[in-house]
């Protein structure tokens, strides 16, 4: 069916009374929306103290304006789909990309040679760094999530016990960091299982609630168990990992003299970048093949069918304890990590926003692809690194405006878009366990989605 | 004896300021089976709202304490407007694309619309807390003992007795309106309203609106109890909230006031007597001792698993 | 006659103020194709789920006969020790498959605790030890030869989910039969399948029964399929047995008639 340009601006100076129509309301709302934000601030007067209030016309304007275009556009798109040429979908259901199998080796390799770029410095490492410790925390937690189906959103908690775990031994038992990181795992797989007990009979999202108190809990005796955990001032001065036993400092016994380098602080940066990278690759590694192993099939099998999995002889507890129990003990790996990188730790690191991160990490991924969880990562990461950059905002706002303070906001925002663009994340499909003739991938579209 | 009575008044202020938010939580999870995770930040945008008011009508300690209530109450209804179009947007826009959908999405959107409530907030409001200076602070003297006194302040009777009204005209919503017959027809089956020709949209939309409403209150009091808000108070009161519906028993009403009540008595109580550092800790742990023991509430219905 | 595979006697099974089940007691042979039936709502999917564990009764015993394990008390066990132990599988009503998963994989998962412990508990499966790939490899086959049975080999690696419906059916009692039960208990087995499958599905429960010498507890509605194939076939309504007995007996009972057709007041 084709149609002459004038039928259709015909058909645009009707459609456009409802347009003006719906994008006055749009505009309405948000203005309402607008007025205790945008408009009115809350500001305290320097010499009393005492609030009043600050009219800021400029942002209220710019947000409702920013809203009106929004919609236009939207509409005008919409417009446009409803009315111009067909565009034929021709989507495959489940898309083999010829090229997916070398993604990953592809990333490894990258991984690997980073550190060796000449373009890297301190501040790309640190980078490297902080998205790998997210990688790896997102392939714990999607042992749980993705696979077992079960939602948690306290996993920062064993995070945080890995992280003190190592501290503490470190501080009061003189361990080192090669023998605190197995028993940071073992203790962070302790409480996975402790918390586990309580929660395996609960279902949906009251599981998500409770792991998220249990996860307050945790963070609120951190921060109030002063002779212990050093409360908010958290615990400072936390050995640095060695490179087996080899300090990396400036002396004759470090690292450097004993390899006949130069000294540089950039030594101790790339060797916890590949440290974490080695963590990762180990988190991958058992992961995958746990995956592919009775025991990872049953925590499918449980997110797919509870009763079924009771009907054939499972033992759906102690399915779900170890899907916790691993889950977790990657997540203390990961804390015990965190604590040797940074030297310091406070309870503020393990609040909730870091669950949420971390869980977004893997919803948005892709909850059982592996590679989704390296793409979610780098996007969040990057992004949130990107956002600094945009130093021309402060020209807009003024020169104390910090444009990183806004990366939460953004956060939130991608949050919620990239949820209503795909709600099954980046990478959807899943790659069966055991195949007998070929491997095919299962659309998105069958995989149930656990109860809890 | 006399701390004592003192405490469960203060906890029954308390209780019943959870007791409007955790309304809003119970009837979205009764309807469409999901928490509403920015709930609390809708709360918190409230509680800004009533800031705003306050200062905009230059109400004062020395206002006099009819007029004062007067416009206390015209307050209560720009914030009820305001946070039920947040209530409604927030449904609009982050839920309604995603119903029926892969069941963690709006549980996602969810987190991230109380993430961006709450910077947004900061942003514009700024980090700082915001005191307020007490209004009317006078009360009675319940009892005079030789070593406490026993007080309630004209403000708790104020917040218990808005509460009292706002539950009595919520419970008469729910049981004389059609959009409370449509409300409890959704929660039964959504899908079987839907087929008998209610408009399902517009009766979750409502639930949103009128939960965003109560909370706006809830926002009020809390202002107005604690003289001081921040950005960030609908984490935590939004938990122990949803704590306070779960140990009332989802989708009952009535459940979510006692709870409420129960969980602000416990946590003053627990604050009052071991410690107030760990009086959070204390409602948390209520929440999970709940629904290990208790996990369908005290008025909610058990559930028989379905094979 | 031998000892009889299962024994339940007194059954009783109460929902607050409900009596869905009443002292509901009959056998089941081995070697048998035993079926209960009964009107809609008569208490058959709750008796049911009394003896495979998923409800706790309220009154009465379940007992198993195990040719070589000896007896065991059903209604104290917990459902997948009544799967894993006394070897009693069970399908569902509506269909339980693993959908997202493949029909290959539904089936090493009903194979779980043998594989479980050929893996060590993952330890032998982490660091891949040819025991654990073995057993494996085991599994895969006998998976297989079930799915030839069946006649859907050629599927083998498609989504459980993507199956057609009779498919998605044969594929749930095949799972249950994975697990080596001596007691298979089919939830209406024959509900949503045409005329054609129906007969190819009696047929198959018939080769069970006579080839791999599994007892049948069945419950079904359709009273055309039951007729035919059933041994031995045992009537509830509301949750009260009325009549029991070889299906001849069964269709000429009075009481039966009147439970089914009605009679006039």
């Amino acid at each position: 069916m084709t149609q002459s340009h004038n039928d259709r601006s015909q058909d645009f100076g009707q459609a456009l009374p409802g347009i003006i129509k719906r994008s006055l309301f749009t505009v309405a709302i948000a203005a309402i929306i607008f007025v205790p934000t945008l408009l009115l601030r809350t500001q305290a007067s320097q010499a009393t103290n005492t609030l009043f209030i600050l009219y800021r016309w400029e942002f209220f304007a710019i947000g409702c304006a920013f809203i009106l275009l929004w919609r236009v556009i939207y509409e005008i798109r919409a417009w446009q789909n409803a009315h111009g040429p067909r565009k034929v979908s021709a989507r495959p259901q489940a898309q083999e990309n010829r090229f997916a199998p070398y993604v990953g080796p592809v990333l490894l390799i990258a991984a690997i040679l980073m550190p060796f770029m000449p373009f890297t410095d301190r501040y790309i490492l640190d980078i490297g760094i902080l998205i790998i410790t997210y990688v790896m925390l997102g392939w714990g937690l999607q042992i749980v999530v993705g696979l077992a189906g079960l939602l948690d959103l306290g996993y920062v908690a064993f995070y945080a016990v890995g992280a003190y775990s190592y501290a503490l031994l470190a501080e009061h038992f003189g361990f080192g960091f090669w023998i605190c990181l197995p028993l940071a795992g073992v203790f962070a797989a302790t409480w996975g299982v402790i918390l586990g007990f309580p929660v395996l009979r609960l279902r949906g999202d009251y599981l998500a609630i409770v792991t998220l108190a249990f996860g307050e809990i945790i963070r609120v005796v951190l921060l109030n168990w002063r002779d212990f955990t050093g409360g908010s001032n958290g615990l400072s001065n936390i050995p640095r990992p060695s490179f087996f036993g080899i300090p990396f400092s400036q002396g004759p016994d470090g690292f450097a003299a004993t390899f006949g380098l130069e000294f540089s602080s950039l030594q101790r940066m790339g060797f916890l970048y590949f440290l974490i990278l080695a963590l990762a690759l180990l988190t991958f590694y058992i992961s995958s093949r746990l995956r592919k192993l009775p025991m990872g099939r049953a925590w499918e099998a449980l997110r797919e069918d509870e009763i079924a999995c009771r009907s054939l002889g499972l033992n759906t507890i102690n399915t779900k304890l170890s899907a916790f129990a691993i889950g977790a003990m990657f997540g203390g790996f990961a804390g015990s990590f965190f604590a040797a990188k940074q030297a310091f730790i406070s309870p503020e690191s393990f609040n909730f926003m870091e669950s949420a991160t971390i869980l977004a990490i893997v919803v948005l991924g892709g909850m059982s692809s592996q590679l989704g969880v390296v793409f979610s990562s780098i996007a969040m990461v990057g992004g949130i690194e990107a956002l600094r950059q945009l130093q021309f905002l402060k020209a807009i706002f003024g020169n104390d405006f910090d444009p990183s303070s806004l990366r939460l906001l953004f956060f939130g925002l991608a949050m919620v878009i990239v949820m209503l663009w795909r709600p099954r994340g980046f990478v959807s499909s899943r790659v069966p366990t055991v195949f007998f003739r070929e491997k095919k991938s299962v659309g998105s579209s069958m995989i149930s989605q656990g109860r809890g | 004896m006399d701390y004592l009575a003192q405490q469960l008044i203060n906890g029954l202020t308390l209780g019943s300021i959870y007791g409007l938010i955790a309304i809003g939580y119970t009837m979205v999870y009764g309807i469409i089976g999901m928490i509403n995770f920015a709930h609390g930040d809708v709360f918190m945008v409230g509680s800004f709202v009533s800031l705003i008011c306050i200062l905009l009508f230059g109400i004062t300690g020395s206002t006099d304490i009819m007029i004062g209530i007067g416009i206390l109450m015209i307050v209560a209804v720009i914030a009820m407007a305001i946070s039920g179009v947040y209530g409604w947007t927030i449904e609009r826009l982050a839920y309604r694309p995603l119903r029926g959908s892969f069941r963690l999405a709006p549980l996602i959107t969810a987190i991230g619309v109380s993430i961006f409530l709450q910077n947004f907030v900061q942003e514009t409001q700024g980090a700082r807390v915001k005191p307020l200076q007490a209004l009317f602070a006078g009360g009675f003297t319940l009892h005079e003992g030789t070593e406490f006194t026993v007080r309630i302040t004209y403000m708790q009777i104020l917040i218990v007795v808005l509460t009292i009204v706002l539950m009595t005209g919520f419970s008469l919503l729910i049981s004389k309106t059609s959009l409370g017959r449509a409300q409890r027809a959704c929660e039964q089956d959504l899908k079987m309203t839907q087929l008998l020709g209610i408009d399902v949209d517009r009766t979750i939309s409502m639930t949103f609106v009128i939960g965003a409403m109560l909370a706006a209150v809830a926002g009020l009091m809390y202002l107005l109890y604690y003289g001081v808000i921040d950005f960030f108070i609908g984490f935590s009161a939004g938990v122990k909230a949803f704590t306070a519906a779960v140990l009332g028993g989802i989708g009952s009403l009535p459940g979510a006031m006692i709870g409420g009540v129960l969980i602000g008595l416990i946590e003053v109580l627990f604050a009052a007597y071991f410690s107030s550092e760990y009086k959070d800790v204390a409602a948390f742990s209520m929440l999970i001792i709940v629904l290990i023991f208790l996990p369908q509430g005290l008025l909610g219905r058990p559930e028989i698993e379905k094979v | 006659m031998t000892k009889p595979l299962l024994t339940v006697k007194d059954l009783t099974m109460r929902f607050g103020g409900l009596v869905a089940v009443d002292h509901f007691s009959f056998e089941a042979q081995s070697g048998h194709i035993t079926a209960i039936i009964g009107p809609n709502g008569a208490g058959k999917t709750t008796a049911f789920n009394c003896i495979t564990g998923f409800y706790k009764p309220s009154g009465g015993s379940v007992t198993l006969h195990h040719p070589s394990r000896g007896n065991f008390s059903l209604e104290a066990m917990e459902d997948h020790k009544i799967s894993r132990i006394a070897k009693v599988a069970r399908t569902f009503q509506n269909i339980r498959l693993f959908g997202g998963m493949t029909v290959l994989e539904n089936l090493m998962i009903s194979q779980h605790n043998e594989l479980m412990r050929a893996s060590m508990f993952s330890i032998a499966g982490i660091f891949g030890l040819p025991s654990y790939r073995r057993a494996e490899k085991e599994a895969i086959e006998k998976s297989m030869a079930w799915l030839e049975r069946i006649g859907i080999a050629d599927k083998a690696d498609e989504a459980a989910a993507a199956l057609p419906y009779g498919q998605q059916r044969k594929l749930e009692i095949v799972r249950a039969l994975c697990t080596d039960p001596v007691l298979l208990c089919l939830d209406e087995p024959a509900a949503g399948l045409n005329p054609k499958e129906s007969d190819d599905l009696g047929v198959f429960l018939r080769e069970i029964r006579d080839k791999d010498h599994v007892g049948i507890l069945l419950i079904e509605h359709d009273m055309s399929v039951v007729m035919e194939i059933s041994d031995h076939i045992v009537v509830l309504d509301y949750g009260r047995k009325i009549s029991d007995g070889t299906p001849t007996h069964v269709r000429n009972d009075a009481a039966v008639i009147k439970a089914y057709l009605g009679v006039d007041e």
